[in-house]
């Protein structure tokens, strides 16, 4: 049942594709941890414009599905843009998008759990808005916000499996592409999975790292 | 130097506050005492607007605190809160020089000095580098003390300090809040503890459903109340 031999040569070919995955999943996480800050701080602020925007925002990016909104940005968006956009930043801004509404919601969480006298104490100390965002209200929310937030990446890393869809040259589509040539389709899917798998291991691991250093003040 | 003009609060239909009017003098130390929900916390909280009054105006310096000014005055009015509110992921240091450096544009080495200093004066110097939560109740209160000196405040607006505090641990923080007292410092105290309101304040400020019932000298005040309510009141805390 299993021959691995034929696919041992096309292994090599199948690890690359971890270097385009984490350069979706990393740049997609960094656009959605800044959107998602941004829309969150949207959310608990209380200029309703914006606040409206946010929620509506989340709403369309939760309520639709993720390869919908893949295949927008990559096949659609050139109608109105009138440029084609190559298939990597379609990917990353697809995701980077889709995460964000998710993050959002994460950071809301994070930043409304930590203690209101905290906020209090800034004010009385003069400290402004920004600054005590920054400085005070949202280091505390991240230590609240980190497992969530690890979750959010381990299940971006495995679902941007999806940009195969629109060609993207990732783990999944190069597995797909030896099964393909070779016509033996299980032993490079099996790969596949084992990559992934070892990568979800390997980041829950880090996320327990970052965790536990976040955990010094205690 | 703290002038406090018919001042309401309302949260929906429950008036806190019904029109509260006094006066507190430099270096004065005043007491404000009264039963729980008489609106005590409400009215220190309405001085520097973590509460928004309803109406009624507090001048501070000779400035009538505004939606605009408020972040300036703020600076110069210290506060003490019952559950401390130190930053937790910052160290003892790091929780006393944030506003002076960050918001009052201290230099950073100058910032530490005076920390320092002031711990020293608490009696935390020790305890420089160390998180808030790996300190006891009454360490956590003087840090909080020390913090709100840091900014270099001209009042200091204490919320029931010593309230959350295990009983052994009071004492501690008396002592330095008294010795505040004696420096020199305006302080408004919101307490339960009444041997120290006695034997510190100036005057007491005593009240009883959102309105400024009494307003003496401790003496005045816990030998021959004027009026009913705290006399109740004395009666049954004392």
């Amino acid at each position: 049942m299993f021959d691995f031999t034929s696919v041992i040569p096309s292994i090599p070919y199948i690890l690359e594709g971890i270097g385009i995955t984490l350069q979706i999943v990393i740049f997609a996480t960094i656009i959605g941890v800044v959107l998602g800050i941004l829309l969150a701080l949207c959310k608990i602020g209380t200029i309703w414009p914006l606040k409206w925007f946010a929620e509506f925002y989340t709403s369309i990016f939760r309520g639709t599905p993720l390869v919908l909104q893949l295949m927008i940005m990559y096949y659609a968006m050139p109608q109105i843009l009138g440029f084609n956009i190559e298939v990597m930043p379609a990917a990353i801004i697809a995701f980077g998008l889709n995460s964000a509404a998710y993050i959002s919601e994460i950071i809301r969480a994070g930043i409304n759990a930590v203690d209101k006298g905290q906020q209090e104490a800034a004010k009385a100390l003069g400290i402004p808005y920004a600054k005590m965002m920054r400085d005070i209200i949202l280091p505390q929310a991240m230590k609240n916000i980190m497992p969530s937030l690890m979750n959010e990446f381990i299940t971006l890393n495995k679902e941007s499996a999806i940009v195969t869809v629109i060609g993207a040259l990732d783990i999944m589509r190069r597995a797909y592409v030896v099964g393909g040539a070779t016509f033996r389709y299980l032993e490079p899917l099996l790969i596949a999975g084992v990559i992934y798998y070892v990568m979800t291991l390997v980041l829950t691991f880090l996320g327990k790292m970052i965790e536990k250093r976040m955990r010094r003040s205690d | 130097m703290i002038k406090v003009e018919n001042l309401h609060k309302t949260y929906g239909k429950n008036e806190v506050l019904k029109g509260i009017s006094t006066e507190i003098k430099e270096k004065e130390v005043i007491a404000v005492i009264g039963p729980s929900g008489s609106g005590k916390s409400t009215f220190l909280r309405c001085i520097n607007r973590l509460e928004e009054p309803t109406s009624g105006d507090i001048t501070v310096d000779g400035t009538v605190i505004t939606e605009k000014n408020v972040m300036k005055v703020r600076e110069n009015l210290g506060m003490v809160f019952q559950h401390f509110h130190l930053f937790p992921h910052k160290t003892v240091l790091e929780n006393l020089i944030y506003a002076p450096v960050k918001v009052k544009g201290i230099s950073k080495e100058e910032a530490i000095k005076e920390a320092e200093n002031l711990l020293e004066k608490v009696g935390l110097l020790e305890k420089r580098d160390e998180y808030p939560n790996r300190l006891s109740g009454g360490q956590k209160q003087r840090v909080a003390i020390a913090r709100a000196l840091a900014m270099n405040p001209t009042v200091m607006l204490f919320d029931e300090p010593t309230s959350a505090l295990d009983p052994e641990m009071v004492k501690e923080v008396l002592a330095v809040m008294k010795d505040l007292a004696e420096s020199g410092m305006t302080m408004i105290i919101v307490t339960h503890e009444m041997g120290f309101a006695k034997e510190v304040a100036d005057r007491i400020l005593f009240l009883e459903d959102g309105k400024l019932v009494e307003d003496s000298t401790p003496e005045e005040f816990f030998t021959s109340p004027k009026s009913e309510r705290a006399k109740e009141f004395l009666d049954k805390v004392l």
